[in-house]
């Protein structure tokens, strides 16, 4: 009987281990559905422009992004679409004194080291006049260990408020080519 | 048999299993899907009574954008959109739009969500669902 036991531990216990790596959480419920704040969140990323010339305001906001150190990896102006994104260091003194005081006590503690944010701006005509420009942002963080500790969209309305008003006076400078 | 090689014994069935299942996942199998070929179609592609193949995209990258995704390529001419949704997981998403005889045009998308190909057809539905509310137009199964 004993014999018997062990051998079935022995073999049910590997199925075990195989269907606990088998088995990996999927698609969340409501990934692909519009969410309660979708609406709140379109008028927060879109300002619209009295202008007809789309080319103009995609250059304006090509601009606005260059002039905020982003890359720019896609252009397809016949859709209205510039993709860019930007790495940048995000290492802060207080929180490396903080991390040296910590291990000092032996206490190590990672911290946020480098952030890369992606940005896609969207150009559709409204009508004859007016062009409605929409802007997407958001952010990979990794911390000193090189996880990723943030992998989300960015909602701060004033990062969005930023961009529009730099791309207003961006519009404003292409027209006159300045 | 001695609980020594019992444990021996065991240990050697988990990392022999462990190591036939990584072999299996890295070379082989890479265009395997766990749904037919033509059902994967059926899922993920629908038709809608249009000819204008380039408002489509623009609203596909429309409700990309609504559903929080960032786009991240579009090319009018091959009539494709890519973007990545990021919360806490990562959803990528490619949806190519093609004129089908003269008044219709077919989207098909296909997901990834972390590591996995989605192959599930809910979220597709729910996928259609807001193209179609912003297309002002019936997502029609395609046969």
């Amino acid at each position: 009987m004993h014999r018997y036991q062990s051998l079935t531990t022995l073999l049910v216990l590997p199925l075990f281990c195989l269907s606990i790596v088998a088995c990996q959480p999927g698609i969340p419920k409501n990934a692909l559905v519009l969410s309660p704040e979708s609406l709140a969140n379109r008028q927060l990323q879109t300002r619209i422009f009295e202008t007809k010339d789309e080319k103009l305001l995609l250059s304006a906001g090509a601009a606005v992004l260059q002039d905020s150190g982003f890359q720019l990896d896609e252009t397809e102006p016949r859709l209205g679409v510039i993709v860019a994104s930007r790495d940048r260091d995000v290492l802060d003194a207080r929180e490396v004194i903080l991390s040296l005081c910590m291990a000092l006590l032996c206490l190590p503690r990672s911290m946020a080291q480098k952030q890369k944010v992606l940005a896609s701006l969207s150009t559709k005509p409204i009508d004859d006049k007016r062009i409605a420009a929409r802007i997407t942002f958001q952010h990979m963080v990794w911390n000193t260990d090189n996880q990723l500790i943030k992998n989300e969209g960015m909602n701060d309305p004033k990062i969005y408020e930023e961009f529009f008003a730099k791309l207003s006076k961006s519009i404003f400078l292409v027209a006159h080519e300045m | 048999m001695t609980r020594r090689m019992q444990c021996f014994m065991f240990i050697g069935i988990v990392a022999l299993s462990l190591i036939l299942l990584g072999c299996a996942s890295t070379q082989k199998d890479i265009l395997a899907t766990r749904e037919s070929q033509l059902k994967l179609r059926t899922i993920q592609s629908r038709a809608f009574d249009t000819n204008d193949h380039q408002r489509v995209l623009r609203v596909t990258i429309a409700t990309l954008q609504d559903l929080g995704f960032v786009i991240d390529k579009a090319n009018e001419t091959l009539g494709t959109v890519s973007g990545t949704k990021r919360s806490g997981y990562t959803l990528r998403m490619t949806v190519s739009a093609r004129p089908w005889g003269d008044n219709q045009v077919i989207v098909r998308s296909n997901a990834q969500y972390n590591l996995q190909t989605v192959e599930d057809p809910e979220p597709y539905q729910q996928f259609f669902f807001a193209l179609s509310k912003a297309l002002f137009l019936d997502a029609q199964q395609v046969e």
